[in-house]
């Protein structure tokens, strides 16, 4: 069970108050906003997820260490084609859904059953969130400034919460990245990013990524 | 339980044959992140059990028959490896594997929080590579931390751990023989936090005094195990 102070509190000091586990007690609600991650149960607040415990002003709130992106209306994402009817794409945009692209929201027109021609199952593309339903159901769009097929490039892949710390304060940490590798970068809302550019920057880019995955301050799993 | 009380598995001084008093666990060993491209993953060790469990999702449910419109759904798979054991396995599902996958399901589906996902599925694979007695423990102890790596939200962990009866004396965490020979078995699923009960079957005969030892075994054994859950998923970043 967790150690307790004197006072019958969980301890509030040290780093190891930092990193929580699911169902661990996070004290008294008294004053306390729940937010993400946590719940309140019988006058305590209690961790959901294993994150990060962050603690501002009155808010209380776990950031996890494992993320789903979960779309919402006018995100950017990057998407795979994962299947299509005649006029429909169904898109995986990496959240528990798929999404579906009407082909009035392609990026061309067909004929009514030419949507493979188009679009094949695999193709990456570029796409705008439209509408997400109450059933979690989404529907994205092509249409818009950018949207596109991507034809070039590799595909990287960040969990969506450290979209943040990759891109930095005003993005500033995301123009040095572009700015050292030559490379041009997409970063979509589903922690999916597309970067184009010498194989050299493209590597740099991946190092990148996977140092901030693998961050120890933001990403930890271990043995005992 | 294979009925033969006769054989002697508890010596004069209360030890039992591999040495562990009436009430001590197993060695224990848990680790997390070991399948790569799994959202969340552990492999544990408990004795010479060992299991591996790999979550993914929340994803889309296929096939769509079995889409909730309100929650999501646990798709849990335990599965022995044919080599798990000394007599081979037959490969595939058969009735045990299937009673195993519906019980952990029963038991995580009190915890995860299924609600926020309506119309998703969480897979959930449990191999067994080594099999000694209670892999049902390891299987649903590990399936648990496993959840809880892939972020995925819980009220809180499952730990699962069984006690017994051997020569008219009740003991913690049976090992083979135990299991094999001994009288019973009661395994149980508690939340180490709350104390509940969320998963408890029963094999064999035990009587109220005995089945209250049993029970407060498993408590008592819950808490250390819940211990080293803790240890394994804060990993390193409190030392």
């Amino acid at each position: 069970m967790r150690e307790k102070n004197e006072a019958g509190e969980p301890r509030d000091n040290g780093r190891d108050q930092l990193l929580v586990i699911p169902g661990e007690d996070l004290g008294d609600s008294q004053g306390l906003e729940p937010g993400h991650g946590v719940m309140e149960v019988n006058g305590r607040i209690k961790a959901l997820k294993q994150g990060m415990m962050r603690k501002n002003g009155s808010y209380i709130s776990v950031e996890p260490i494992h993320t789903r992106y979960f779309p919402r209306p006018s995100d950017l994402v990057i998407g795979y084609i994962e299947g299509c009817t005649n006029n429909i794409w169904f898109v995986d945009i990496g959240a528990p859904f798929n999404a579906i692209l009407p082909m009035s929201l392609g990026p061309g027109k067909a004929e009514f059953g030419g949507t493979r021609s188009i679009m094949d199952v695999g193709d990456a593309i570029l796409c705008r969130v439209q509408e997400v339903e109450e059933t979690h159901s989404s529907v994205v769009t092509m249409k818009g400034m950018g949207l596109r097929k991507i034809r070039s490039g590799t595909i990287e892949e960040l969990d969506p919460h450290l979209l943040g710390r990759l891109i930095g304060k005003g993005g500033d940490s995301l123009r040095r990245l572009k700015e050292a590798t030559q490379c041009r970068i997409v970063v979509a809302d589903n922690g999916r990013m597309w970067v184009d550019g010498d194989l050299s920057g493209i590597l740099k880019v991946r190092d990148k990524v996977q140092s901030l995955s693998n961050n120890p301050a933001v990403q930890k799993g271990g043995r005992n | 339980m294979g009925g033969y009380g006769d054989v002697q598995m508890i010596d004069d001084k209360g030890l039992r044959m591999d040495g562990r008093g009436p009430g001590d666990l197993r060695e224990i060993t848990i680790e997390t992140g070991v399948v790569p491209v799994a959202d969340g993953s552990c492999r544990m060790t408990w004795g010479t059990n060992e299991a591996i469990v790999a979550v993914y999702g929340p994803m889309e449910a296929h096939p769509r028959k079995i889409q909730r419109q309100d929650r999501a759904v646990l798709d849990v798979h335990y599965n022995m490896a044919p080599f798990s054991t000394t007599d081979r396995m037959r490969p595939g599902f058969n009735r045990r594997s299937r009673e195993i996958s519906k019980v952990t399901k029963d038991a995580l589906e009190s915890v995860v929080l299924l609600e926020l996902y309506p119309r998703s599925k969480i897979r959930i694979s449990i191999e067994i590579i080594s099999a000694e007695a209670g892999t049902r423990c390891v299987g649903l102890t590990a399936a648990s931390v496993a959840l809880a790596d892939a972020g995925i939200p819980m009220t809180d962990m499952v730990v699962s751990v069984a006690s017994g009866k051997i020569n008219d004396v009740v003991v913690c965490d049976l090992n083979k023989e135990e299991d094999n020979y001994g009288e019973a078995d009661l395994p149980m699923g508690i939340l180490p936090n709350s104390g509940d009960l969320v998963f408890l079957q029963m094999d064999g005969d035990l009587s109220q005094e005995e089945f209250k030892q049993a029970w407060n075994y498993n408590m008592e054994a819950s808490n250390a195990v819940h211990k080293q859950m803790i240890e394994a998923l804060k990993g390193d970043a409190n030392q």
